[in-house]
């Protein structure tokens, strides 16, 4: 497919949406192409999309790991979804409106929408959701929702949070696997985690859980109840299990299933499945997530602590080579602690580049001399025990290191014991990378501030740095209404940060989605591929 | 076969206390590697708190002291109860019940392939020994034996599935088409040629191999000879005479894999996306499911046990000279 066609899918996809649901976002293009018009959307189809690993649960509330996002988010709703700028589109709530001072949200839902089990869905469950379900078991949604005063509905379609103080992130909090709409008529009062409905979730999203073979395949079907007139357009869609990635490449290549999405395909195979004219390939969707990884370095051990060791290895590492021989041209060069993506990426800040002489200078400094055998220091890495591309990146900074007389020590480990071992700090260089979940104050920030420094709690400041600057800038950064101002005060925390290395950036990551070319409509939003699909359909064969 | 109640009176009380042992070893064991199931779940989910680790915690038992949570465990498993995966939110057995037949249709299948096939091509080769066949019969388990299970299934795929399109690649049947009575039962045999293939190969290697060593070994011994002198038609003597005394190696090997059958084969299970117990064996090992790892442990060594004794009963009946001990 060439490019041209591609940009005219996709305009096609963005306008569809725009027709499917009241359009309330400027950002979305109400063009559509003449061309286009012969493909009209019609029901009916069947999609096979890889899950992997197998999600142990499909309550979406109980459990955010990310396959359990992408088949949960057809089932499940959020009050918002996020356009590719991480600007708000509507999901359950119609529209909404933000007070001037920053407090008040307030959210209209759409009318006459029913839960899967045919009881209508109401202002109750969004309040159920927001002040005892999400806040007695989601950890990311009891942070943003402990800063509400009060959370009221005046009526059935009106839902108004009030917060303590403006958070202006607030507004990215309500996304499907952020603040996933549970119903209260099956939850309230119920021991959440025991409730036996969290093996028949029900849901208010595009498609219902009609079977799951465990270890086969999980199969939705089209919700004939839902809101939108019309749709969803598919009838099912099967999430199947392939647990080996050549067999997952080879089931793609065949056409026996229809998408791959996140670590489904290992980056070296990405390279042949772009060649396989059957397919679409793209890296969009995943902006909501935009992940960075790095190498998470523990302060608490010499000479770990000393941040021109830790600009030392950012000068010894080439980080172009890892993302074209590592991950097969997949990513970007990480700049600071932002990812590109994420709002308030300050794109004035030149990335390091590889340097060995600034590297050996900094360690000279330091007074690190080489000994006999060239060896300045001796450090310990364990990378992270997912998958192959780790363990090659590994093998890489233990080479690279060495010629700046660093010497590495691998380690191994499996998921259980990286998680046990990098939150009890029991570690010195681990690989890593998190989400960012749109805004700074929701996903980068929690890394860095001293007051997440919590023994045992993984994906907190498990590095130990701390500097009640960066604490200071991404407090007042994370209430401040003024866009201007909040801006100022993210630029200079990352120019703090990109100084202090507090851990060394490697990549923003970027993901390799592969789409069957029947299908159109799929990848819409900055949600990707956890959307709800509920305008994805199968062109005319 | 006088022996026999005693023999198995005696092999039974034996079980027990292996079983038991097997229990509080295996128990031991899977609590000694590092992480815990809510360590895993806290890093699958890319957030955290500590009230988060806390809660799972609590709701899978893990908060009580060690040897509380073994005697629990021992206790369930006394009255036939395996007990209860919070991660999979269902019943040890069920998960397990669930996963069985797919397991035992690849796995007995692969046997019986490995084993009818294993013992032809091992006396075919041992019989014209030094001859060319014998020689492609030899090379090729050779072959067989040393290339890695994962690679002969995807190369299987690749040839069969993706080049030619003959038989499908993945999974236990096709999903969504509805079929009923003896469509589905071809749909899944469709699907079963691959995996069974694949690892009967590396086990027909094996007894192919060890037939042909043990037939060498025996087809010079005297009472061949006399066979011979009889004048006995040569069929008469290679499967009446030779393969029945040469047999007896092969089956011990056997039985050690017919114990191993209803642990699934994780190779193969993983490159065919076939839902057996290998694969429920080895998630359960990287999420730390404690209760579904000891499960299948527990299941799996009864099924050793009771292969062994079947075996030993075997002998007697091949080989008339061997008597069951007391």
């Amino acid at each position: 497919m060439s490019f041209i066609s591609y940009r005219f899918r996709h305009l096609a996809a963005a306008s569809l949406l725009a027709l499917a649901v009241p359009a309330l976002s400027p950002s979305v293009p109400s063009f559509v192409s003449p061309a286009l018009a012969a493909d009209t959307p019609a029901r009916g189809g069947t999609m096979n999309i890889i899950v992997q690993p197998e999600p142990p649960m499909l309550q979406l509330g109980l459990n955010q790991q990310g396959p359990t996002q992408t088949v949960a988010g057809k089932i499940y709703q959020g009050l918002l979804t996020y356009d590719e700028k991480l600007d708000p589109l509507p999901s359950l709530a119609k529209s909404w409106t933000v007070s001037e001072d920053g407090l008040t949200y307030t959210f209209k839902l759409h009318e006459n929408v029913k839960w899967h089990d045919g009881k209508p869905f109401t202002s109750k469950d969004v309040i159920f959701s927001t002040t005892k379900f999400l806040p007695e078991v989601h950890s990311r949604a009891r942070a943003n929702f402990a800063r509400c005063e009060s959370i009221t509905a005046p009526d059935d379609n009106t839902v108004v949070f009030k917060l303590k103080e403006p958070f202006p992130a607030f507004i990215r909090a309500f996304e499907v696997a952020s603040a996933p709409i549970i119903p209260a008529h099956l939850y309230e009062g119920t021991d959440y985690r025991n409730n036996p409905a969290n093996a028949t979730p029900i849901g208010t999203g595009p498609f219902k859980l009609k079977e799951w073979v465990k270890g086969s395949y999980i199969h939705l079907v089209r919700n004939e109840d839902y809101y939108k007139p019309g749709l969803p357009y598919l009838d099912n869609i099967y999430f199947r299990v392939i647990p080996d990635a050549a067999s997952r490449a080879l089931a793609l290549e065949s056409g026996q299933v229809d998408q791959s999405q996140y670590n489904d395909i290992e980056p070296f195979d990405v390279a042949r499945l772009k060649e396989v004219k059957s397919l679409n390939f793209t890296t969009k969707g995943y902006e909501f997530i935009a992940p960075v990884s790095w190498l998470e370095i523990n302060h608490r051990v010499k000479p770990l602590d000393d941040k021109r060791f830790r600009q030392a290895i950012m000068y010894a590492i080439d980080r172009e080579f890892i993302r074209d021989k590592i991950w097969f041209g997949l990513g970007k060069v990480a700049s600071g602690p932002f990812n590109s993506s994420t709002k308030h990426f300050d794109s004035s800040i030149v990335p390091y580049a590889k340097n060995v002489d600034k590297a050996k200078a900094l360690l000279d400094e330091m007074g690190l001399k080489p000994d006999a055998k060239g060896v300045r220091a001796t450090v310990k890495l364990m990378p992270m025990p997912y998958g192959e591309t780790w363990q090659r990146l590994g093998e890489y900074l233990k080479q690279s290191l060495k010629q700046v007389g660093i010497n590495v020590v691998l380690e191994s480990t499996d998921v259980a014991g990286w998680v046990q071992r990098v939150s009890n700090w029991d570690y010195e260089i681990t690989t890593n990378f998190t989400y960012q979940y749109g805004d700074p104050a929701l996903g980068v920030s929690r890394t860095y501030v001293s007051d997440n420094i919590r023994k045992g709690v993984m994906f907190s400041n498990t590095m130990g740095y701390s500097n009640p600057k960066v604490d200071e800038l991404f407090t007042a950064a994370a209430k401040e209404n003024d866009a201007a101002k909040r801006q100022a005060m993210y630029s200079e925390v990352q120019k703090i940060l990109v100084d202090d290395v507090p851990v060394v950036w490697l990549l923003e990551m970027q993901f390799p989605t592969f789409v069957s070319k029947k299908f159109n409509n799929v990848i819409t939003t900055g949600v990707g591929v956890n959307e709800s699909y509920d305008s994805v359909y199968l062109s005319k064969p | 076969m006088a022996g026999l109640v005693p023999f198995l009176a005696g092999r039974m009380v034996k079980a027990v206390v292996i079983l038991f042992a097997i229990v509080v070893l295996n128990f031991l064991l899977v609590h000694a590697a590092p992480g815990d199931p809510a360590m895993v779940m806290a890093g699958e989910a890319g957030a955290a708190d500590a009230k988060f680790v806390e809660q799972l915690r609590e709701q899978f038992g893990l908060n009580k002291p060690l040897h509380e949570q073994l005697m629990t465990y021992v206790g369930t498993v006394a009255q036939g109860d395996l007990g209860f995966s919070y991660r999979q939110q269902r019943p040890v057995w069920d998960l397990i019940a669930d996963r069985l037949p797919a397991t035992l249709m690849l796995t007995l299948s692969a046997f019986v392939v490995a084993l009818v096939g294993g013992i032809l091509l091992g006396t075919l080769a041992a019989i014209n020994s030094g001859k060319w066949s014998d020689s492609a019969i030899t090379v090729v388990a050779l072959l067989a034996y040393a290339t890695p299970i994962y690679w002969v299934g995807l190369m299987l795929i690749l040839l069969f599935s993706v080049s030619l399109g003959w038989l499908p690649a993945f999974g236990f049947e096709t999903v969504g088409a509805g079929l009923t009575g003896l469509d589905r039962l071809g749909d899944i045999l469709a699907h079963l040629v691959l995996p069974v293939f694949t690892l009967g190969l590396f086990y027909m290697a094996v007894y192919a191999r060890m037939t042909r060593a043990s037939i060498l070994e025996v087809r010079d011994m005297d009472f061949v000879k006399t066979a011979r002198a009889k004048g006995l038609r040569e069929s008469r003597i290679v499967f009446g005479h030779i393969l029945r005394n040469a047999i007896l190696p092969v089956i011990t090997v056997a039985g050690v894999q017919g114990g191993h059958l209803i642990g699934g084969s994780i190779l193969v299970e993983t490159v065919f996306a076939w839902p057996g117990i290998g694969r429920l064996a080895f998630d359960a090992v990287l999420q730390r499911d404690y209760q579904v790892l000891l499960g299948i442990f527990f299941f799996s060594s009864v099924m050793v046990i009771v292969f062994n004794i079947l075996t030993d009963l075997i002998y007697t009946l091949v080989d008339p000279r061997i008597e069951v001990a007391k």
